[in-house]
């Protein structure tokens, strides 16, 4: 029955091949794809890269983005970037570090965290800024979208807690944003505040100068180049974050931390899962071993 | 061999499991404890997630309650109420006699659950550190729940100076201990430690 | 229950209880329940696609003890399942990856049933039933993939609700109750909420019925005769077909749990993880993979039929689709069952299962050019398969000589057909 066996796996095929398939499209550059510390079934986050990332998260980009679904806490939980197995020297037997909520680089790294923490209101009705706490989400730069988009040039920069997940081609494509800006081709007109990148979805076609098109297609021997626009100019450049731990100070770095470190926001119980996983795999193995011996012996009688 | 001697179970004749049985049980047993197994999780998602435990204590500043005043914060979704007492209060709360207690223990979660309920045991922090000044109670009455008065200015304080609760009329002294009234235990004080001179932790 | 009850309570308190509530005779029949001894493992789907209802049910009613169903806490609500919950990454991913199991298993117990004939006389009420199923869960998912409230729920759920604008005369005023305002929005969330909590329940009922109907015409199998004599063609239910189910059972889980624990997104769509924005259409909205080939069929109807606009048309074509399956029974004019005596008919259900492959994956293309032109062929051959080659090759085609028993034709076809799909099936196991 060779008719069904290929049936069943087009069936699986297609299930497994329709999320791929529906990505496709769009005339953008495919992201450059990276080797990740979190690649593959036994990946894992690398603790360092992702303080590294948080460095970077708090240096550059929560100039603009927010990250809303992250708590200081979470920092500090099981493969957080600021986990503590136990107290470092100098605290007290009192204290459980390894508990997200009472880990003294979180509560340090809330209390004097570059924005404050609206709370409110307070006996006379007034709402109040006040030092965040770690049960406290990371508070973004902006009040509202409203504000955001006013000092954006009308442009909301999006929320990059889930931002690894919410884009095709996931942390590959937010690493070949990052570092994959380019100098405007010749054949394209850019209005003030835009930046070029061949990464980022959108229609180049709409920029082109009018003298390269014609009736909404490109002249001949020009191409529309691939790619798009957008507000964000390049955010990174080498050497303007200092890193602690003698790793390279470059653009392709920042970007290969802060893409982990976002992975990590976006999926925090990615280790968790995986691990679990493969203890799940290993039982349903064994046990579809045993119930497959089983199975022959009940039937065995059967002709 | 015939079907009915299976389709019995993993049994032979005479009852008892034969070797070539023994392959069925293993496999139930084997998908059975993966059954056990998948419970785990669904019993411990209904235990306070991350976001609760995050709220599970409360660092509160003192800095801004002064003498002679209380102040009502919350904490695991109860009220606690935190009196900075006077030098007065603090020598009425001392010079009570354990005989008059309704109730003899300290109720301190951060004591012995035996302890006497002596002023200087009412107020002792759970690293043993006593700071008279500060009492800090859960305050919830022990007869039937309800808020007990007595915290803020103008509040009726009860008979004894402390906290009355006008649900049922029970009746607590400045070291938040029932004296009179239906209450059966003194209120509770809950987890608490220093941090800084200002600032205290709960739970 | 069709077969005579062997159950003898051996206890006073069975015999006792036999009297009242025969409850312990009527597991102790459904175990013994005479079952073909050639059923191949495209017949342990039914029991596949009971544990995954299971799954989808326990786990449902645990996420729902975690998740808001409100606009503006719904996407919140759900990440704090996927975050703080204790394990509620692992409650959700399986819930979520669970749906596309349950689909993936019932369109092979579909087509299954298409391929043997399992719809034919008696069992018509059986695939009905089946049928009926299947609608239930696909609103029972459609509304589940709203929940989360992210642009794909919004959109995918404006989409689908204004579908039914194209219904004359009473189409807009449809539309306005199904929303309970004037776009998607809270009461919408709300009542698919209340929807997708109750739906389950009625395919479970629905299930109930599925399985009394085929116990009491008895299963078909894949040689399409019924059985003759109990003793020589069919064998109890349990152990046999409960180890072979079980075994089955367990290896789809293992595909389950690779989605689950090692690529919990890939069959989701990366905008849902934004938050829904009313006023910002994602440049591709598509739906689960599960949906697509009807959503190919819907946009491949871009002409007007007579006095039926496109837009009515695509929603008649979808919804027909389904309903299609309805009058199969009587559509299909063979005697013969099992499309293994069917060299003719087999070749049209090979072709019809591209075409549904097909329609898959045009559904997941955006609705231009040579796209929509096979989606259209697709379509047409879809309903042509039915209405057309299913009614004129029963008259026309010679089917192959039926085996007289069901271990007649396990006697002789098993070393050919049996082995080479299905290793250790019981045909096989000589």
């Amino acid at each position: 029955m060779t008719i069904t066996r290929t049936l069943m796996v087009a069936l699986v095929a297609t299930a497994a091949g329709s999320g791929a398939a529906l990505a496709a499209g769009g005339s953008e550059k495919h992201p450059e794809h990276q080797h990740w510390h979190f690649s593959g079934p036994f990946g894992k986050f690398d603790q360092n890269a992702l303080q590294r990332g948080y460095q970077v998260y708090e240096t550059v980009c929560s100039n603009c983005h927010s990250l809303d679904l992250v708590a200081f806490r979470n920092l500090g939980q099981k493969g957080g970037p600021f986990y503590l197995d136990k107290c470092p020297e100098g605290f007290g037997d009192s204290i459980d570090c390894s508990n997200p909520n009472d880990n003294p680089i979180v509560k340090a790294l809330a209390d004097k965290y570059k924005y404050q923490v609206t709370d409110g209101p307070d006996d006379s009705g007034d709402m109040f800024q006040r030092a965040a706490l770690p049960s406290d989400h990371i508070p973004g730069p902006y009040a509202n979208e409203q504000l955001a988009r006013l000092a954006n040039n009308n442009a909301l920069p999006p929320d990059l807690s889930l931002i690894t997940k919410a884009r095709s081609g996931g942390p590959d494509y937010v690493y070949s944003l990052i570092t994959g800006y380019e100098d405007a081709p010749s054949t394209v007109e850019m209005a003030a505040g835009q930046h070029y990148n061949p990464y980022f979805p959108g229609d180049m076609a709409q920029v082109m100068k009018p003298e390269y098109m014609h009736d909404g297609h490109p002249v001949e021997g020009v191409s529309v180049p691939p790619g798009g626009v957008l507000a964000m100019a390049p955010p990174l450049a080498d050497g303007i974050i200092e890193y602690g731990d003698g790793s390279p100070q470059t653009v392709e770095q920042y970007a290969k931390d802060v893409t982990e470190f976002l992975m990590w926001a976006a999926e925090p119980k990615m280790e968790a899962r995986k691990a679990l996983g493969i203890m799940t795999i290993i039982y349903l193995v064994i046990l579809a071993g045993i119930l497959y011996w089983s199975y022959r012996k009940v039937w065995a009688d059967q002709h | 061999m015939t079907t009915s001697a299976i389709k019995d179970g993993d049994v032979s004749e005479d009852g008892e499991p034969t070797r070539r049985d023994f392959i069925h049980i293993f496999g139930a047993a084997t998908a059975a404890a993966g059954a056990g197994a998948v419970l785990w999780p669904l019993v411990q998602q209904m235990n306070p997630d991350a976001s609760v435990l995050a709220l599970s204590t409360k660092e509160v500043d003192l800095s801004s309650v002064p003498v002679g005043q209380a102040i009502k914060v919350m904490w695991q979704g109860k009220p606690v109420f935190i009196r900075h007492r006077t030098a007065t209060e603090i020598e009425e709360g001392e010079a009570t006699p354990l005989s008059a207690l309704k109730d003899p223990l300290a109720r301190n979660a951060n004591i012995g659950a035996k302890d006497e309920a002596t002023d200087d045991d009412r107020v002792k922090a759970s690293d043993g550190v006593v700071r008279p000044e500060w009492l800090i109670l859960v305050g919830v009455c022990t007869h039937l729940g309800c808020i007990p008065l007595g915290t803020s200015a103008g509040e009726n304080r009860g008979d004894y100076n402390g906290w009355f609760c006008p649900c049922h009329g029970s009746h607590y002294d400045i070291a938040g201990r029932i004296r009179k009234g239906p209450a059966p235990e003194n209120l509770p004080v809950p987890p608490y430690q220093f941090v800084s001179d200002t600032v205290v932790k709960i739970g | 229950m069709s077969h005579v009850s062997n159950y003898k309570p051996s206890t006073g308190i069975e015999k006792w209880l036999d009297k009242r509530l025969p409850i312990v005779r009527f597991g102790a029949d459904f175990m013994e329940f005479p079952t073909p001894k050639n059923l191949n493992y495209w017949w342990t789907f039914g029991a596949i696609l009971a544990v995954c209802l299971v799954i989808q049910i326990i786990t449902g009613i645990v996420l729902a003890m975690h998740y808001t169903p409100h606009v503006d806490m719904a996407f919140a609500s759900v990440e704090h399942i996927m975050r703080d919950v204790n394990f509620g990454w692992l409650l959700r991913y399986v819930h979520a990856n669970g749906a596309s199991m349950f689909f993936l298993a019932v369109f092979i117990h579909m087509f299954r049933g298409l391929y043997y004939g399992s719809y034919k006389a008696p069992r018509e009420v059986v695939w009905m039933l089946g049928v009926v199923i299947f609608l239930l869960m696909m609103a029972t998912a459609f509304m589940g993939y709203v929940l989360p409230w992210g642009q794909m729920s919004y959109w995918g759920a404006t989409v689908i609700t204004n579908l039914f604008s194209a219904i004359p005369v009473v189409g807009e005023s449809i539309r306005t109750l199904l929303w309970g305002g004037f776009s998607v929005d809270n009461p919408t969330l709300n009542r698919f909420f209340s929807l997708h909590y109750l739906l389950p329940f009625a395919i479970f009922g629905v299930v109930a019925l599925h399985i009394w109907a085929f116990h009491t015409s008895g299963n078909n199998n894949p040689s399409g005769v019924e059985i003759k004599d109990v003793k020589k063609d069919a064998v109890p239910f349990h152990p046999y077909y409960t180890v072979k189910d079980g075994f089955a059972i367990v290896v789809f889980l293992i595909l389950f749990a690779a989605f689950v624990f090692f690529n919990p997104n890939s069959l989701g769509h990366a905008d849902n993880y934004i938050e829904a924005n009313p006023l910002s259409t994602p440049a591709h909205i598509v739906p689960e993979w599960y949906f697509l080939p009807f959503y190919a069929m819907l946009r491949a109807i871009t002409f007007d039929i007579g006095p039926i606009p496109a837009k009515l048309g695509g929603v008649i074509t979808m919804f027909s689709s389904i309903l299609i399956l309805f009058v199969l029974p009587w559509l299909d004019t063979s005697k013969v069952r099992s499309m293994r005596y069917r060299p003719i008919a087999k070749l049209w259900f090979v072709l019809f299962v591209i075409a549904c492959l097909a329609l898959g994956f045009l559904g997941g293309k955006p609705a231009e050019g040579v796209y929509v032109m096979w989606a259209q062929i697709a379509t047409a051959y879809y309903f042509a398969f039915f209405l057309i080659i299913l009614p004129l090759l029963g008259i026309l085609e010679t089917p192959k000589p039926l085996p007289r028993s069901i271990s007649e034709s396990v006697l002789h076809k098993a070393p050919k057909l049996e082995t080479s799909a299905a290793p250790g099936a019981p045909a096989a196991a000589e």
